[in-house]
């Protein structure tokens, strides 16, 4: 019964880190229907900016999280403005190729500045082992996961239902053509967002060297978990991916735990047989875009 | 002259054999003649060549972008291997034909789940089912061997008579004759009203449905034709390498494939067989430079072809064969730049 509730609640640690890593790729395919599969390369930045901070220049790692949050977002807005935005017109193979080129590149780079082993950020004792709580063993370092996604999940939720931006940014997704029409400036709210959902990657990244594991290889590896987070979830709301992304991480914890020589045929084909059943994702709306 | 003789009469005239074509398909075995110490890498471009065009049947004609198409090549590396391992079909070529097929039963159980969708969609669900076999094969290791990959293949002669030497060079004559005759046989395909129907389902498949051409049945028999290429290619690789790893299913495989088809272009034949030898190249060149980082090039090289504009590149890289022979022989070019695929 403990395993279970134990299981229950690595899952859902490593599900909302899933989610604060994929939710900005749920804005770029959704709001202007690009292809990014080189979102898993932001995060990556991030979590190598942390770790250097923390390990070699000795921050605190609390310090250290919002700017890999500063330095992914600004990475992300200068490719944005510099290369992306030329492409969102251009044909999904376009798309997809480009964005496949810089994961190449990203990876070969940091693989050539930092080398190709596992690197480990530096915690604080504080964050480190585990505590009993009725007799479920609590990770401390996946609890402030649960905290820091949490609250970031609940004021992402605000800013979209009660801001003035939140409501410009789900006109923008509902229908581009009329919302600038109506004056929203369409591609500064995107982006923004693109450079917001970047930064957000970038902290997920910092976040995840702990459970995930950090190496040059990360944006190709996880790069099918974004996407089955983003396509499961459908991305005409925030409450879409982020079930996705708890389902998903129940599901691969407890996928693990239960049946570890299926290894991961279990959620590739729970992915395929959801994508036959909904093409446009669980939550997702009915018509195509 | 009326609108369907018009377009019977165009592409009878596009289907016909160019001279171009000719000397192309002489100067391929005469580079086997002419470096004798290169048959590896020459049968590893032959090899390339065709799981492009396999590419290029589902990508260039029908529309259809799948970045899992190494799922096909692998079953079809894994069955050739298996085949050999276990003396169930000792012939070689009866075995690729075996392997083929085995691919292309997988393809056509597939299809059904790729023609539902948009594009990203059947991305996610190719991609999906290139992951889901790599993991089946590891997770089975007492078939497939595991990360060690099938080992002590032993390749028996070509119909009994022809056996394979330790240069390479039956692997690539085998690898050349395999490849000129699917080479046929997809030329065949593409300049058929069923390839011309493809054609209109890649620029619109509601028009093309609208004037009677069975959308879905058309698009599960070309991604059912391209995993059997694939799957050939696949099984010439481990009967020229003798070995079969659980690479041959790596996603950088498929995005790889990819690259060497937009280097080449898409929507014509050629283009898989044109990628292949300059892909290699850039590959050999990149590794000599630095051989650890050479992705880094091959990314950026990904990156600027898609920034220029594919095809502005092939306007440029064309322009002056096409000039030449403008004032050689005083007509059209030979070589068409690809139409668009978006």
């Amino acid at each position: 019964m403990t395993s279970i509730l134990t299981n229950l609640f690595d899952g859902v640690a490593y599900g909302m880190l899933l989610f604060v890593l994929a939710c900005g790729l749920a804005v770029t395919l959704g709001l202007m229907n690009f292809v990014n599969l080189a979102h898993g390369a932001f995060a990556m930045a991030g979590g190598y900016v942390c770790m250097v901070l923390v390990n070699r220049m000795g921050w605190p790692f609390f310090a250290a999280l919002p700017l890999a949050f500063v330095s992914s977002a600004a990475i992300g807005i200068a490719l944005e403005q510099m290369l992306y935005r030329h492409l969102y017109a251009r044909s999904h193979l376009d798309q997809v190729l480009f964005t496949i080129g810089l994961t190449f590149m990203s990876v070969a780079a940091v693989d050539y500045i930092q080398g190709s082993s596992r690197v480990f950020i530096n915690l604080p004792a504080a964050l480190q082992g585990q505590f009993d709580l009725f007799g479920v063993g609590i990770g401390r370092y996946r609890l402030m996961i649960i905290v820091i996604c949490g609250l970031l999940t609940i004021g992402l939720q605000m800013v979209l239902a009660k801001t003035r931006f939140g409501s410009r940014l789900r006109a923008a997704v509902d229908d581009p053509r009329a919302a600038s029409g109506l004056g929203i400036n369409v591609p500064q709210v995107f982006a923004f967002t693109f450079a917001f959902g970047c930064g957000l990657a970038g902290l997920g990244g910092a976040l995840s060297a702990e459970i995930l594991g950090l190496d040059p290889y990360f944006p190709l590896k996880f790069m099918i978990y974004f996407l089955i987070v983003v396509t499961v979830g459908g991305s005409s709301s925030i409450t879409g991916p982020f079930l996705a992304s708890l389902l998903l991480g129940i599901g691969d914890v407890a996928g693990k735990y239960y049946v570890p020589k299926m290894g991961p045929f279990v959620i590739y084909t729970m992915m395929i047989v959801i994508l036959i059943w909904r093409p446009n994702g669980l939550f997702g709306r009915t018509a195509a875009r | 002259m009326n609108a369907a003789s018009d377009v019977g009469y165009h592409a009878q005239r596009q289907a016909r054999w160019h001279y171009g074509e000719v000397v192309f398909w002489l100067i391929v075995p005469a580079c086997g003649f002419a470096f004798p110490t290169r048959y590896l890498i020459m049968t590893d471009i032959l090899r390339l060549a065709l799981f492009t065009m396999s590419l290029d049947l589902i990508l260039g004609y029908a529309g259809i972008v799948s970045l899992g198409h190494a799922a096909f090549f692998g079953v079809g590396a894994y069955a050739a291997g298996l085949l050999a391992l276990h003396g169930i079909i000792n012939e070689p070529v009866l075995a690729l034909i075996v392997a083929g097929l085995a691919a292309m039963v997988l393809g056509f159980a597939t299809s059904f789940l790729v023609i539902r969708g948009v594009d990203l969609t059947r991305l996610m669900v190719t991609l999906g089912i290139a992951l889901l076999l790599e993991a089946l094969a590891e997770r089975f290791s007492n078939i497939t061997g595991g990360t060690d990959g099938l080992q002590g293949i032993e390749m028996q002669a070509i119909f009994g008579v022809i056996p394979f030497d330790m240069f390479g060079r039956t692997g690539f004559f085998y690898s050349l004759t395999v490849l000129f005759l699917l080479f046929l046989f997809a030329r065949r395909v593409v300049h058929s009203p069923f390839g011309l129907s493809l054609r209109a389902i890649k620029n619109n498949p509601l028009r093309a449905a609208a004037i009677g051409i069975p959308v879905n049945r058309r698009l599960i028999a070309i991604y059912t034709l391209a995993a059997f290429y694939a799957g050939i290619a696949g099984a010439l690789f481990t009967q020229t390498t003798a070995i079969a790893s659980l690479d041959v299913f790596a996603f950088e495989r498929s995005a790889d494939l990819m690259l060497v088809l937009v280097i080449g272009g898409t929507g014509y034949l050629y283009g898989g067989l044109i990628g292949a030898v300059v892909f290699r190249m850039l590959q050999e060149l990149f590794s000599t430079i630095t051989p650890q980082y050479w992705q880094f090039w091959i990314g950026l090289v990904l990156v600027v072809i898609v920034l220029v504009g594919r095809q502005r590149l092939h306007r440029w890289v064309l322009y002056v064969p096409n000039l030449v022979i403008r004032q050689v022989a005083g007509r059209k070019a030979i070589v068409a730049v690809p139409e668009s695929d978006s």
